[in-house]
């Protein structure tokens, strides 16, 4: 008798799981993780000589007017000021690569610019150089709308993300959805679960004490689920960013973020 | 990176008296030298051991860092605005660690 009233419970589970995953977040709902935060923490992030990712910015600023490479030229020397230049682009990233033919995030865009246009060796994923430039570059787009949504050769990648969103793994076998789309706001021991809006990377995070990728966060998931991660620069990671990027489109940027 | 970053909030101007915040931000790793790498070898000590900020040559402010402290050390203290001048902040630690940031203030 208990197993059939558990498989009826289960069952039960199951139906309403359906329910709710029928459905995205309605856009009106959304909201950036920024709004769960401690007001110690919220400071934090509006202070621009509290937020300590602004300490990677300043190397960025600098690393941006860095001859490199064999080309001998800076970002500035084809780029110009970021302020101008960069300003909406980390919006609208991933974004599709005519060379490899599917998107590409802002790290690897940085990366192909280095090898291709500066003939310098590739920065390494999360290495200091990384994250400073890419939120240097994210800075740009702070206040600005999440907005990469309108290119129909994207379509597919954000299928395939979508996709991967909603896919159990792991040996807890839990998608992204059933946490960020389904039991958002609820907790999960002590912590507020979030949307998963991808609108403040790279992130200071306190936890890490340090900044970190989008790629880095999601690997951060894929170990709590107990799922094998990707290798860094995975084209699964890029698909998800790209799933994630349209799913807070129209949200507004907020990077460098802090969360704890 | 040789020179450390760093950031500091002083407010520009203040009236003669009036409590003012500062803010101190640094860049540091503060590694606190009980973490192993991956090859099972102890990762050294490395973090800044004190702090000091003068406000025209006199200490207003000393702080001592110890391992527990966590990266990018971010210190929030109060004094009186008495004068116009400079206010500066030296931070040292391991390994011949030495970093220093002035901020102006004008006093009215």
């Amino acid at each position: 008798m208990n197993g059939k009233l558990i498989a009826l419970g289960f069952s039960a589970l199951v139906a309403a799981g359906a329910i709710a995953m029928a459905a995205d977040i309605p856009l009106d709902q959304r909201r950036s993780s920024y709004e769960d935060m401690s007001r110690d923490n919220k400071a934090m992030q509006d202070d621009d000589t509290a937020n300590p990712a602004m300490l990677f910015v300043l190397d960025g600023e600098a690393l941006w007017n860095t001859k490199a490479g064999a080309s001998g030229k800076s970002c500035a020397d084809c780029h110009g000021d970021a302020a101008t230049s960069m300003k909406g682009v980390a919006a609208r990233y991933p974004a599709f690569d005519d060379a490899s033919g599917r998107p590409v995030d802002l790290e690897q865009r940085i990366n192909i610019s280095r090898q291709k246009n500066q003939q310098a060796e590739p920065f390494r994923y999360e290495s200091r150089e990384m994250l400073a430039l890419s939120a240097y570059i994210a800075l740009q787009s702070r206040g600005e709308a999440i907005s990469q949504y309108d290119d129909p050769r994207l379509k597919p990648f954000i299928e395939k993300g979508r996709a991967a969103f909603h896919q159990r793994q792991g040996q807890l076998n839990l998608s992204c959805a059933q946490c960020h789309d389904d039991n958002w706001g609820k907790s999960l021991a002590g912590n507020i679960i979030p949307q998963a809006h991808p609108n403040g990377y790279p992130i200071y995070r306190l936890e890490w004490q340090n900044l970190g990728s989008l790629q880095r966060r999601l690997r951060n998931c894929m170990t709590g689920i107990r799922a094998e991660p990707y290798p860094f620069g995975a084209p699964e990671y890029v698909d998800l960013e790209l799933f994630l990027m349209w799913r807070a489109r129209g949200m507004t940027m907020e990077s460098p973020g802090v969360r704890p | 990176m040789a020179a450390a970053r760093t950031l500091i909030n002083v407010p520009p101007k203040a009236k003669r008296g009036d409590v003012i915040t500062i803010r101190a931000l640094i860049s540091h790793v503060m590694e606190n030298g009980f973490r192993h790498n991956n090859m099972g070898e102890p990762i050294p000590r490395d973090i800044i051991t004190s702090f000091v900020c003068s406000y025209n040559d006199e200490p207003i402010f000393e702080a001592t860092l110890y391992p527990a402290i966590s990266a990018n050390p971010f210190l929030t203290f109060y004094t009186v605005a008495t004068d116009s001048g400079t206010i500066t902040f030296k931070w040292s630690g391991d390994n011949g660690f030495a970093q220093e940031a002035t901020a102006k203030i004008t006093v009215e």
